[in-house]
């Protein structure tokens, strides 16, 4: 039995944690919240490419480290607990994710190394507009070369250089590698909850485009994707959430009300203590989804569910009462308590809501249990 | 990462299972819950061999007849044990909290007298700590102990005292001095069940059984020479039984998600189309007690990896009651909502799962209560995990007789 990452990847999270405390500091953060005009940490991004996490899970061959996922685990979680504002998640858990599972050899040759480097940043496009997208609902159309339609909201699709888009190709769904630097595609800007991360409506008119993997099995495809994601996301769910726990506690024992510390009131302790159970519940279904992703596990569907389930509804608590153990000054804009409220929300959305999972971890339990 | 056993933990497990196979036959399934108290003669023949077998006291030192082992090894124990539905439950709280804190207090005479018999269950142990005005506040109890010679005379009474009416043997937390605050004023001893002035009454639980006493005390004379630790001082010694009672305290044992999808996947929807198990609200429901079920499990992996590393758990431990007595309430609440006006029927030939869900119901508020209630689980993960502040004390520097009760 040995359910805990191991002492090299303990040791990268320590260094990943002290890098990220400086050059991810929330003035950082900030930088980015407060200027309209920008939506990623450049610095930042260049840095994280200097110490060789862009390519912590991929292969040697393209210029990667080549450790794996574990690995990637490790980095998100404090990716999350810095509310680091770069396209970490889209690029390594979508866009690169996607690659490794359905690109060919010649796509990856020709993509993985500008990702290692940082000049390549990826996206995932699936959403097209309100509510939860289906097999029938996606309106990209492919015609074997040139791709239309509209993809809202694409996570990091302002800034990025590619994007993996599903879309319909005769009767079935693909999945469509587009480079989104050319006059096919028009990017327009969103507005949203956590603009620390950068959001676009992007129209395709006539893009150049090439599939990856087989015609028509874009669905299952993106599902796989987004079930690798689904894990490493959870990580970043609990690096958040232990952060708003960690301020939590810290403000607890500072603040004092009625001549006592807060943190000495059940009222705040047992709200800190059920914050505490919900992540514990949630590392404890983020690592076997860890396990299952390393290890490219039957059963990773299921931990994937399950991961993404516990991780929301710990990030969604504890952003939450983050804000209502800080009192008044936890609603102020200078508090940080609303980067993670608002990147809880995004984490929680992003590749398909808490709902969506629950669905999706019941429909499988039901398979395996008929089995 | 891996949920591997190294070779000799496999070799242990394998040994353990074939041994348990002999003993009791193929591996047994879900049991009703039954009052402990009915298999004591089949437990003490069960306990008796597997002392004889050599898969007792397993982490304990050689020369008190343990085998010295790794934690780990007491935990793929247990595991296998747990899959035969071995009768150990009689014997959690005497190996578990009671004969660990009479190893470390007691002398090494007494040391030999209990533990032999305890191991090889003779003897049954019981915890006599709780009383009906403290509960959550266990140092403020009042049953008092006035030297007497050599002897102390003991009247008072515990409450909760689960399996007291067939235990030879108990600790015994109570008052030797109550001019001192609370905390201070504590010692603890041995106490023989059978002895003179010792009346056990059952409780009357709300679901029906009795698993717990009341326990009474009327002059009752305990030696000196059964006095665990130094006079007043039992409020330490307290503290070792406690710490291993969140070793020996797990379990959910009541019906889990896989078995109320199975009722949903035959009972119908609450919108009149097709079965519960396709109704949404539900869905979510089931998705949330898996998650809770399978991070409890997963929890208990992280801890034997702690375990076998070497390392102590420590209070992070005390949220695996809280999760599973509070899932325990609400799936079977869940479960006997499915089944409409049809699941009041107790009648275990015509309700699910002859009746477990109903019995879950019953016993769960009893376990949300026992070993540290919900409040005070979060208050232990606060103070002892979290390092926030202790409450304020309101009893601090005042001798305990002058102290606030209510009655």
């Amino acid at each position: 039995m040995n359910f805990d990452f191991s002492d090299d990847q303990k040791m990268l999270r320590e260094q990943a944690r002290k890098y990220l405390d400086e050059k991810s500091s929330r003035k950082v953060v900030r930088g980015v919240l407060n200027d309209d005009a920008i939506s990623f940490d450049k610095a930042l991004w260049k840095g994280v490419a200097e110490q060789g996490w862009l390519g912590v899970s991929i292969p040697e061959e393209h210029g990667g480290l080549g450790l794996g996922r574990l690995e990637l685990c490790v980095l998100a979680e404090e990716i999350g607990r810095a509310v680091a504002p770069i396209p970490f998640s889209s690029t390594l858990y979508f866009f690169t994710e996607a690659l490794l599972t359905s690109g060919s050899s010649a796509q990856q040759a020709k993509l993985l190394p500008g990702v290692v480097a940082g000049g390549v940043i990826g996206a995932f496009a699936v959403s097209e507009g309100p509510g939860t997208p289906s097999p029938s609902s996606i309106e990209a159309q492919f015609d074997g070369s040139k791709l239309s339609g509209v993809k809202i909201p694409v996570t990091d699709g302002d800034i990025a250089t590619h994007a993996v888009v599903l879309a319909r190709e005769g009767q079935g769904l693909s999945l469509m590698l587009v480079d989104l630097n050319q006059a096919g595609v028009k990017r327009e800007t969103l507005k949203t909850l956590d603009p620390t991360r950068g959001h676009a409506k992007l129209t395709f008119d006539k893009a150049s485009a090439e599939r990856i993997g087989k015609a028509g099995e874009g669905w299952d495809l993106a599902e796989a994707v987004l079930d690798r994601a689904a894990i490493l996301i959870a990580f970043e769910q609990i690096g958040g959430s232990q952060s708003c726990l960690d301020m939590s506690v810290d403000y607890a024992k500072s603040r004092y009300a009625f001549s006592r510390q807060i943190g000495s009131y059940q009222a705040i302790k047992h709200k800190l203590a059920d914050m505490y159970v919900g992540i514990e519940l949630a590392r404890s279904n983020a690592y076997y989804g860890a396990w299952a992703l390393s290890t490219q596990s039957s059963q990773m569907p299921i931990a994937a569910a399950a991961a993404r389930v516990a991780a929301s509804d710990a990030y969604y608590f504890a952003a939450k009462e983050n804000i209502q153990a800080h009192g008044g000054m936890g609603y102020t804009w200078e508090v940080d308590c609303h980067l993670f409220y608002r990147r809880a929300k995004l984490l929680a959305v992003q590749c398909g809501g808490p709902g969506v999972w629950k669905e999706k971890l019941v429909r499988r339990l039901e398979l395996k249990n008929a089995a | 990462m891996d949920f591997n056993d190294s070779s000799e933990e496999a070799a242990f497990r394998a040994e353990a299972r074939a041994w348990l196979e002999k003993t009791l036959g193929p591996p047994a399934s879900r049991q009703t819950a039954r009052s402990e108290g009915d298999g004591i003669p089949a437990a003490k023949a069960y306990q008796a061999k597997k002392a004889a077998a050599g898969y007792v006291g397993l982490t304990w030192r050689k020369e008190v007849g343990g085998r010295e082992l790794p934690p780990i090894f007491q935990v793929i124990f247990s595991q296998e044990e747990q899959k035969f539905q071995a009768p150990v439950a009689p014997f959690g709280i005497g190996l578990g909290m009671c004969i660990p804190t009479v190893i470390a207090f007691h002398s090494p005479e007494k040391i030999k007298r209990y533990v032999g018999p305890a191991l090889r269950g003779e003897e049954i142990w019981c915890q006599l700590f709780s009383e009906p005005s403290a509960g959550s506040d266990v140092a403020g109890l009042k049953t008092k102990a006035v030297r007497d010679g050599d002897d102390w005379v003991v009247n008072g009474q515990k409450v909760w005292t689960s399996g007291a009416h067939y235990c030879d043997y108990g600790i015994l937390l109570v008052r030797t001095n109550p001019e001192k605050e609370k905390h201070k004023g504590l010692t603890m001893f041995v106490v023989n069940m059978k002895a003179p002035g010792v009346e056990v009454r059952p409780i009357h639980q709300m679901s029906g059984g009795s698993n717990f006493n009341e326990v009474y005390f009327t002059d009752v004379r305990i030696s000196d020479s059964e006095r665990l630790g130094e006079i007043g001082n039992g409020w330490n010694v307290a503290l070792v039984t406690l710490m291993n009672e969140r070793l020996a305290v797990g379990g959910s044992a009541g019906p889990e998600y896989g078995e109320i999808l199975e009722l949903a996947r035959n009972t119908p929807s609450p919108s009149g189309k097709g079965s519960l198990l396709q109704d949404q609200a539900f869905r979510e429901k089931l998705a949330g007690w898996y998650v809770s079920a399978e991070g409890y499990t997963l929890g208990k992996y992280r801890t034997m990896t702690a375990l076998s590393k070497g390392q102590t758990p420590g209070p992070e431990n005390s949220i695996g009651k809280l999760l599973n007595a509070n899932r325990m309430q609400d799936l079977a609440n869940g479960a006997i909502e499915a089944e409409d006006h049809f699941g009041i029927i107790s009648d275990p030939d015509i309700a699910p799962l002859q009746g477990a869900f109903h019995n879950a119901y019953m016993w769960a508020p009893g376990l949300r209560i026992a070993g540290g209630t919900d409040e005070i689980l979060r208050n232990i993960i606060a103070e002892r995990v979290l390092g926030l502040p202790q409450d304020v004390r309101v009893d601090k520097g005042i001798a305990c007789k002058d102290l606030p009760t209510g009655l």
